[in-house]
């Protein structure tokens, strides 16, 4: 056997592997039954949480084989592949068979087929075929629209045929799939999507990515003017609004309200109205008392500004807020940290818990420094997504609905009418060929049929 | 009369509908085939009733949207769907003996959503996620499908009992449709079925989008409708192969609306849930 032989029929058997339905048949059951592991086991939770469910070993075996994440798993994606595989080169396969039936240079009629196909009834009828002529051309092309006649040594037969390109249909389908399999594939290799929390009023430029700890910037600033709860009756919420504002340039290029279901895009990016906390606003009311007198001095102040307390007592500079402070291994919640700068002597950092207002009274100073209001403000959260494939998805999901339509519902019909002389009667034959809609043709012939009896 | 009774009603007027169908194939009475099919329009028009009347109930209170919105809904739709397509295959086939094995499901599902402690009855109002266009046109779809496959799920039964029975059936099997027919008609619903399914699918992807930014995200429901969706296609292809017919379509079509139970009503008892939004701070 030479080389060349022995490769084509290497390649012939790969071929005819990738181009069986059985394959087809075993994969789509294989990915069916194997989706459920990922249903069962919650997917991309922490190590610690499998471990203390599972115990060590089944956490082992199932990490080696991929179920935290199953359905990004190299063998998960292994068989999203076959089954592209399958669907390119079956249909190639088909395709290249039947393009000759579909699209043909000359449609040959053989009037054997239709005289012995099963979907037949044949009548005899009083007089000449001629007789019948007119009323079965009008027949078929009521029916049909159109009908060729020819003539036979007895007689003549009309044939009509419609929805020839409707077997074209099942590659439109299978387009779709290989549609939605590419489109997934560019968007998890160039798209990305993440998170980030804008308090009202602030600008950012960059964001979380979801899955890592990594940052990406983008290449303008997005801005959140103002963010909106409204509630029903019950005390249930019924809106969540942030206006935001897109700025390039420090220029504002759009200002638009989302809501839930309504993102904004821009670029190519979207954001999706996801979430909302609150974080203290950029101002409180600090409250100073003196240890001499006794009076308390109320001051607004915002982090960074430096305000020197009455009765010479020094300066106090708010530097910092940290939510879920630390303090001695203990976490007091939310806190300010200031910086306070007596007349003389060192400077004293100073802790402020937004919940414990008399914490800084235990450093028994000269003066005592509480938060005595606090206003908060709302933080919008947005969940944005950059995904380049989507348009082909969609594209996939048009063709597979349009695609499924033709297959499921319409159908290449041939219709045939003879009329021949026999024994000074007319016989009639009305026969009809649809491959995949054999109860429909049945009903038509004999719709016709009982048409030309009348 | 509120929409809750007119329900109630409705499943009581398909109770008698599906006792009808089934009492008329055991004894062979033509008068308790007709009742049954006027029965079962009868019960379909007090469902739409139902339903309309629901749908105006909640514009009374202020909160107005589309009956679809939770569990009751959607089984009261179900309901509605089921019955809808069943008669428009009585008519087209004009078998009633199907309605024996197909008219029960409507009635189950319509006494699951009324009798059934765990089930709300009450108009709730939507949580923000669920205030899209695309949410009637996903419920729509999928329920159609899911109804399709419902009857799919009854012809497959009959199709087995008769295949057991081979020729020497009893007088109740022998009075099923042609096996032949049976097969056909187990394929058209998985067709019509299959075509919802994937609407439903498609509509669920893109409202997703829409509200989450990702068409897809392997969350258990999603992938159930797609498992489900597997086990159809891989009917469509099982047709194609030799030895494929009959029998095995009819398993994989049982499978099928256990997946479709399941994707439905199931998915609830496994870990993680199909979240409508992740607003609730
Ligand atoms: C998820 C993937 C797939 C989907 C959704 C799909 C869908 C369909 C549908 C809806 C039909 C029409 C069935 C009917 O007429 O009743 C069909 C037919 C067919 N499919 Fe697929 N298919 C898929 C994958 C494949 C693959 C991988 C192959 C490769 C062998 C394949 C081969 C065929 C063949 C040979 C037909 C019959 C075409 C004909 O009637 O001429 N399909 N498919």
């Amino acid at each position: 056997m030479s080389d060349s032989r022995q490769s084509a029929g290497f390649s012939g058997a790969l071929t005819s592997f990738f181009s069986s339905v059985r394959l087809t048949v075993v994969l789509l059951l294989t990915l069916a039954v194997t989706s459920i592991i990922g249903t069962v086991i919650p997917q991309n939770q922490n190590p610690s949480l499998y471990v203390m469910n599972y115990g060590e070993f089944l956490y082992r075996l199932f990490s080696v084989l991929d179920f935290f994440d199953m359905y990004h798993s190299w063998w998960f994606q292994l068989l999203l592949i076959l089954l592209a595989v399958n669907i390119v080169v079956c249909s190639i396969e088909r395709l290249s068979k039947t393009w000759k039936i579909i699209f043909p240079d000359r449609v040959t009629i053989r009037p054997e087929r239709f005289r012995q196909a099963s979907e037949r009834l044949e009548a005899r009828l009083p007089g000449e075929p001629e007789g019948y002529r007119d009323k079965i051309q009008n027949l078929m092309s009521k029916n049909f629209g159109t009908g060729t006649l020819y003539s036979t040594d007895s007689g003549y037969y009309v044939w009509a045929e419609k929805g020839r390109w409707t077997r074209l249909g099942v590659y439109v389908v299978h387009l779709s799939v290989v549609c939605l399999l590419i489109g997934g594939l560019i968007g998890s290799i160039w798209g990305f999507d993440g998170y980030v929390n804008i308090p009202e009023g602030d600008t950012v430029n960059a964001i979380q990515l979801s899955g890592n700890n990594k940052k990406h910037a983008l290449d303008f600033e997005i801005r959140c003017d103002k963010f909106n709860i409204q509630f029903y009756d019950t005390g249930v919420p019924s809106e969540y609004r942030s206006t935001l504002t897109i700025l390039q340039n420090d220029k504002p290029v759009i200002t638009r309200d989302i809501i839930v279901n309504d993102p904004l895009q821009f670029n190519g990016i979207n954001f999706y109205q996801s979430s909302y906390s609150q974080v203290p606003g950029t101002g409180v009311v600090l409250s100073f008392v003196s240890k001499a007198t006794g009076m308390e001095y109320l001051e607004k102040a915002v982090v960074g500004q430096t305000l020197s307390i009455p009765e010479g007592l020094g300066t106090f500079t708010l530097t910092d807020f940290g939510m879920g402070f630390q303090f001695r291994g203990h976490d007091i919640g939310d806190a300010f940290v200031g910086a306070w700068k007596p007349a003389t002597g060192e400077p004293v950092e100073i802790v402020l818990p937004v919940k414990f207002p008399s914490f800084d009274k235990m450093r028994k100073g000269d003066i005592t420094i509480s938060i005595a209001e606090m206003q908060t403000r709302y933080a919008t959260g947005l969940q944005i997504t950059y995904d380049p494939g989507v348009w082909i998805v969609y594209s996939g999901f048009l063709l597979m609905i349009i695609g499924c339509i033709i297959t499921f519902f319409m159908f290449h019909q041939q219709i045939y009418i003879e009329a021949g002389i026999e024994k000074n009667q007319t016989a009639i034959i009305v026969s009809g060929v649809s491959k995949k809609n054999r109860l429909g043709i049945e009903n038509r012939v004999q719709r016709l049929m009982n048409a030309i009896n009348k | 009369m509120n929409s809750s009774l007119l329900l109630s009603i409705v499943t009581f007027v398909y109770g008698t509908a599906a006792f009808l169908y089934i009492a008329s194939w055991v004894f062979k009475k033509n008068t308790f085939g007709k009742t049954a099919t006027w029965t079962s329009l009868f019960g379909l028009v007090l469902n739409t009733a139902g339903i309309i009347l629901r749908w105006i109930e909640s514009y009374q209170l202020g909160i107005g949207h589309a009956p679809l919105s939770n569990l009751y809904e959607s089984l009261v739709f179900y309901a509605w769907s089921l019955i809808l397509l069943y008669l428009v295959v009585e008519k087209k086939y004009g078998s009633q003996i199907i309605g024996a094995f197909t008219t029960p499901i409507a009635f189950l599902s319509m006494a699951y959503a009324s009798l059934s402690p765990n089930i709300n009855d009450r108009i709730q109002p939507l949580l923000p996620a669920l205030k899209s266009n695309w949410l009637i046109a996903h419920v729509v779809t999928c329920f159609i499908g899911y109804a399709a496959f419902g009857i799919a799920f009854g012809i497959s039964i009959m199709y087995l009992l008769k295949d057991r029975a081979g020729d020497d059936a009893g007088p109740l099997i022998a009075r099923f449709p042609d096996i032949r027919i049976l097969d056909e008609l187990n394929h058209q619903m998985i067709m019509f079925g299959f075509l919802f399914l994937t609407g439903g699918i498609i509509t669920g992807s893109v409202w997703a989008n829409s509200a989450w930014g990702r068409y897809w995200g392997w969350d258990p429901k999603e992938t159930w409708s797609l498992i489900t969706w597997f086990i159809y296609a891989t009917m469509l292809h099982a047709r194609l192969m030799r030895g494929w017919r009959g029998k095995r379509i009819a398993f994989l079509s049982m499978t099928g609306f256990a997946a479709v139970l399941f994707t439905y009503l199931g998915v609830n008892l496994l870990p993680g849930l199909h979240s409508y939004g992740s607003m609730g701070q």
